[in-house]
């Protein structure tokens, strides 16, 4: 390997290790102040919340994600639901038909016009101190919006977002996601004690009803319309906290091909978000957020892609020179007799030490995301999935995304 | 509840665990490397005591008996020490410094190998079967990587095979003047079989087809294999 390539591996071994530690000792930090939030209880009268749920074909769904919301446990007169049905073309607005007689829920129809119109048009409609969004596939657990409401107690807070965990996982892709989704509680709730949160997730980001007032509404926000709301809130210096023990269940993508749709919505809703919100990198007023935490998501990006492109060229390699192997001496070049185990051939440099600290420092986080969303820390198959697939997987759409960025192409919803 | 402000005492803190992992991989990665060199001289020094030991008896030959010297002399573990230095080679490079001085003392162990063979199967009135074989792996050989795989497979298909494998481009001397002996020109692989110089790419059929005797050198369990 040349010396150039060597010497960035090491480079961006040393961020990787570099950002990966800061979240830990961040964590390390925060472990009290994590315990106490989890027995803080409301203290004062619970504000009034109106909830959006935006809709587009989502028959399937939208009737659990209802009940899951009508199941709150929340004064009924302090919650409004307002399901916004944007044009839905399959049995939706049947669904809908049936929660109509809930005295706390406001359906509305409405031409298509992308989800970052219904939210709008929700907000016109909300009545709420607070106001929260809640996609058409997930579903809250009973104690969500109290264990967020806590939160708001305290006057500087704008935004409260919750932890979400893949709802009844059944195949590998979503097993996949399963273990990726407790890596992202651990993530956003040590992102949330450096005040560097950048996303507001459709599922279950709650506002309080000022934000939109003094900040606009929402945008398209390049088919990532709770990045950008997140990025803006950043930028005018709102506070986006995480209630790690509220728990929001979400369907997540059963197939390859609709998980790389969504990847790459979201990969290049980032990319184009964050050039648009460029002002908030290396700028010492947005602390971590400006100067290690917008940078490193950007970066990490770029390590992955590299990372799992290297493996596969080796993978390759090895590959080829093994059908070369055979095309020139036949199948004996396979024999055992040509095997033989010596420790010399084991390649024991310092890339192997630093990928292995990395790993360990990856899988430790992502089972402190276990623990805080399930209360231990095992290693189950959903793991083994993420660390074997994910790899995999990830280049899809990560190329497509930087492809789509550079050449000014547009990524669509669906 | 977050700390919002640039922390600059964090990152510097973090910064010092990070070196502290960082090098402390970077030295036990080299301390392992250090380790596969040191293992390569190892071997080398083990191959130079055993062709210096085979001088000697073959110095006290008019003494001794034929039947002493022949198979003691090394063969297997030059193998092996050529498959860990085309490793070591792979891993850090053909520019690497250390690897040329590896290669060359283990061209002229066996070169001096070669010499000493042929010296005793004249003496001994022996028939052993010489490959010398010519490479580069400067990008200039296309097919030398194919023609390595066919080698290592004879080699371990007739382990009585002796095969001699040089870079064509190392700077020693020695290797130089084979070259020059033996005519040996720049059209790689080369491969000198009973003073004839076969170039470019030669299948195990083809080799064992040059030399007919192979066949009566064949391991029994091959032979077993193959029938």
């Amino acid at each position: 390997m040349s010396g150039f390539s060597n010497g960035f591996i090491y480079v961006i071994i040393f961020f990787s290790l570099y950002f990966e530690i800061f979240l830990f000792i961040t964590y390390l930090e925060k472990r009290e102040v994590m315990k106490k939030e989890e027995s803080k209880k409301n203290t004062k009268t619970l504000p009034s919340v109106s909830i959006i749920v935006p809709c587009y074909n989502e028959e399937k769904t939208i009737g659990k994600t209802l009940l899951s919301l009508l199941n709150l446990n929340y004064p009924k007169d302090k919650l409004q639901i307002i399901v916004i049905n944007d044009g839905s073309t399959d049995s939706t607005a049947k669904v809908l038909k049936r929660f109509g007689r809930h005295r706390n829920v406001d359906i509305f129809h409405k031409e298509n016009g992308g989800k970052y119109t219904a939210l709008n048009f929700g907000l016109t409609q909300a009545r709420g101190k607070l106001v929260g969004c809640l996609d058409a596939d997930s579903f809250v657990e009973k104690d969500s919006l109290k264990k967020i409401a806590v939160y708001f107690e305290d006057k500087s807070v704008m935004s409260v977002v919750p932890s979400i965990i893949v709802h009844s996982p059944s195949n590998i892709i979503q097993f996949v996601q399963h273990a990726e989704y407790q890596w992202g509680i651990f993530l956003r709730k040590v992102l949330s004690y450096v005040g560097s949160l950048y996303v507001a997730p459709g599922p279950f980001s709650i506002f309080r009803r000022s934000v939109f007032e003094k900040i606009g509404n929402y945008t398209d926000g390049h088919c990532t319309e709770d990045l950008e709301i997140a990025l803006r809130m950043q930028k005018h210096h709102y506070r986006i906290l995480n209630a790690h023990n509220a728990f929001v269940h979400t369907v997540a993508p059963p197939t390859l091909k609709k998980l790389y749709r969504q990847r790459l919505r979201w990969t290049y809703g980032f990319l184009k978000n964050a050039l648009d919100y460029r002002e908030l990198f290396f700028k010492k007023e947005y602390g971590h957020l400006g100067s290690i935490v917008l940078p490193m998501a950007v970066i990490t990006i770029f390590i992955t892609l590299y990372y799992i492109i290297t493996a596969l060229w080796t993978v390759g390699e090895k590959t080829l020179e093994y059908v070369t192997r055979i095309q020139t001496v036949g199948l004996p070049a396979l024999s055992l007799e040509s095997f033989h185990f010596d420790l010399f051939f084991v390649n024991i440099d310092s890339i192997l030490f630093l990928t292995l600290a990395l790993f360990i420092l990856t899988i430790t986080l992502l089972l402190l995301g276990k623990r805080i969303a399930e209360g231990h820390w095992n290693v189950s198959k959903d793991v083994l999935y993420f660390l074997l697939l994910y790899p995999l997987i990830a280049p899809l759409w990560l190329l497509k995304a930087i492809y789509d960025v550079a050449f000014a192409r547009k990524v669509q919803w669906r | 509840m977050t700390e919002r402000a640039f922390d600059f005492r964090k990152y510097v803190f973090v910064f010092i665990i990070t070196s502290v992992i960082f090098f402390t991989a970077f030295f036990v990665g080299n301390y392992f490397n250090e380790k596969k060199i040191e293992e390569i001289r190892s071997i080398e020094n083990n191959i130079a005591i055993d062709i210096l030991s085979s001088e000697t008896q073959y110095a006290l030959l008019a003494e001794s008996s034929c039947d002493t010297i022949g198979d003691s002399i090394l063969s297997e573990e030059l193998g092996s020490l050529g498959e860990k230095l085309a490793y070591t080679e792979e891993r850090r490079g053909n520019d690497n410094l250390e690897v040329i001085s590896l290669k060359k003392s283990y061209s002229l162990l066996l070169i001096k190998d070669y010499l000493l063979m042929n010296r005793i199967s004249e003496k001994c009135g022996l028939n052993p079967i010489f490959i010398l074989y010519f490479y580069s792996n400067k990008g200039d050989c296309p097919d030398c990587t194919r023609e390595g795989y066919v080698l290592t497979r004879l080699r371990k298909k007739y382990p009585a095979l002796r095969i001699y494998s040089f870079d064509y481009n190392l700077d020693l001397s020695a290797v130089q003047t084979l070259i020059s002996i033996k005519k040996i020109e720049r059209k790689l692989p080369a491969l000198v079989i009973d003073n004839s110089v076969y170039y470019g790419f030669q299948g195990v059929k083809d080799i064992e087809k040059i030399i007919p005797r192979l066949s009566e050198i064949a391991s029994s369990t091959e032979a077993v294999e193959e029938s």
